[in-house]
């Protein structure tokens, strides 16, 4: 194994680090917490390596990374994850156009206000490119509930923002 | 509905990533360096720098470019990937094409050239000397947002045009053509789109 353990970490898994650390990031909140999720799920993919196919190896690592974030918040602040249904259904209205130079200051904020669940999927989707089917393998859910998550993470997010820019403006 | 809404996020997509810190990039960089990689690696290069000599006096230079396609796409990903890693883009960084063209003088022997598309959002970051296919070859470093590109140039025997073309290796694209004598290598984790975009613009 030696060599070629090392060698096909290095290879495979490595190249992943920004999108690692961008997730662990988003999901965190904060530098510190991001910078030990990353070093912790690293570990954990080095020791699971010889588990991974060969053509995965992102979405392999961005589940490990989303478990260790996980668990960390869960250890941290007693998280849990809850039930799709128990967010009130947020009411963007379809017709209202966002600004086309939406401040990013305002952008952040408004993603980071998102539930886990949501961020989860919408950083995942938006920020990092992935498919539906990859989504649904690293949060370990359904290929419908990855769309309907994805769907009220848009509208709670425009809501958010409209809110923001209104009283920005106001 | 949420056009407006995706049309913003991808046009920030850039700025809303948090960038890995350079001081944990490199520390697990060397924390998961495989222990003897420089030996291994210059094993496994001399064995495809063989393969490739013992093909090309074979079946003469021209019809070599083809065969050893699979192992200098390897090859061109691992030089890509080692950039990366060991924080060795560039020996001249430089976004201005004239300092970047200039240095590879007296290193090379061929003239590599050197364009740069900021309008069309490929920023030329630098340039480097490579060895690739037992031969010195040049590196040209773009920026794409986060992404990196490497475009790898060399001389052909033949001076026929190819369109480019793409090739997928372990996640990488690549797009190969050729024109006016010099074979160009582009590797990114950029989406073929993107990268299809860039060779295109060295079509005109």
């Amino acid at each position: 194994m030696g060599e070629d353990h090392s060698g096909r970490f290095q290879r495979d898994v490595l190249p992943h680090l920004d999108a690692a650390y961008n997730l662990a990031r988003w999901l965190t909140g904060d530098d510190a917490d991001a910078d030990d999720v990353v070093q912790e799920a690293l570990l954990r993919a080095h020791r699971f390596l010889p588990g991974l196919r060969a053509e995965s190896a992102r979405p392999w690592l961005l589940q490990i990374v989303r478990n260790t974030a996980f668990g960390l918040l869960r250890h941290k602040r007693g998280w849990e994850e809850l039930p799709d249904e128990d967010e009130p259904d947020p009411s963007a209205d379809a017709s209202e156009r966002l600004a086309t130079a939406t401040d990013l200051l305002q952008l952040r904020t408004a993603i980071a206000s998102l539930k886990e669940q949501f961020r989860e999927v919408l950083v995942l989707r938006e920020l990092e490119g992935l498919s539906y089917e990859e989504i649904a393998t690293i949060a370990q859910i359904p290929l419908g509930t990855v769309m309907s998550r994805l769907n009220r993470a848009r509208r709670m997010l425009k809501t958010k923002l409209l809110k923001l820019t209104r009283s920005a403006d106001g | 509905m949420d056009d407006d809404l995706s049309q913003i996020l991808r046009q920030h997509r850039d700025e809303l990533r948090h960038p890995l810190p350079e001081s944990l990039r490199r520390k697990l960089n060397r924390q998961y360096a495989p222990r003897r990689p420089w030996a291994l690696r210059s094993a496994a290069m001399l064995a495809c720098a063989c393969v490739a000599l013992a093909v090309s006096f074979t079946l003469g230079r021209s019809s070599s470019q083809t065969l050893s396609g699979d192992l200098l796409a390897q090859e061109l990903v691992g030089s890509h990937v080692r950039s990366l890693m060991a924080n060795h883009l560039a020996d001249v960084p430089s976004t201005d094409k004239h300092t970047v063209k200039p240095w590879f003088e007296g290193r090379l022997d061929f003239g590599p050239d050197v364009r740069d598309f900021p309008q069309e959002g490929f920023v030329l970051t630098g340039g480097r000397l490579d060895y690739v296919d037992s031969r010195n070859v040049a590196a040209l470093v773009y920026r794409r947002g986060q992404h990196v590109i490497n475009l790898f140039e060399w001389p052909t025997s033949s001076v026929s045009t190819e369109a480019p073309r793409l090739l997928t290796r372990r996640g990488f694209q690549l797009f190969v053509w050729q024109k006016s004598g010099l074979a160009y290598w582009a590797v990114s984790d950029l989406n073929a789109a993107e990268l299809q975009q860039f060779a295109g613009l060295w079509q005109q």
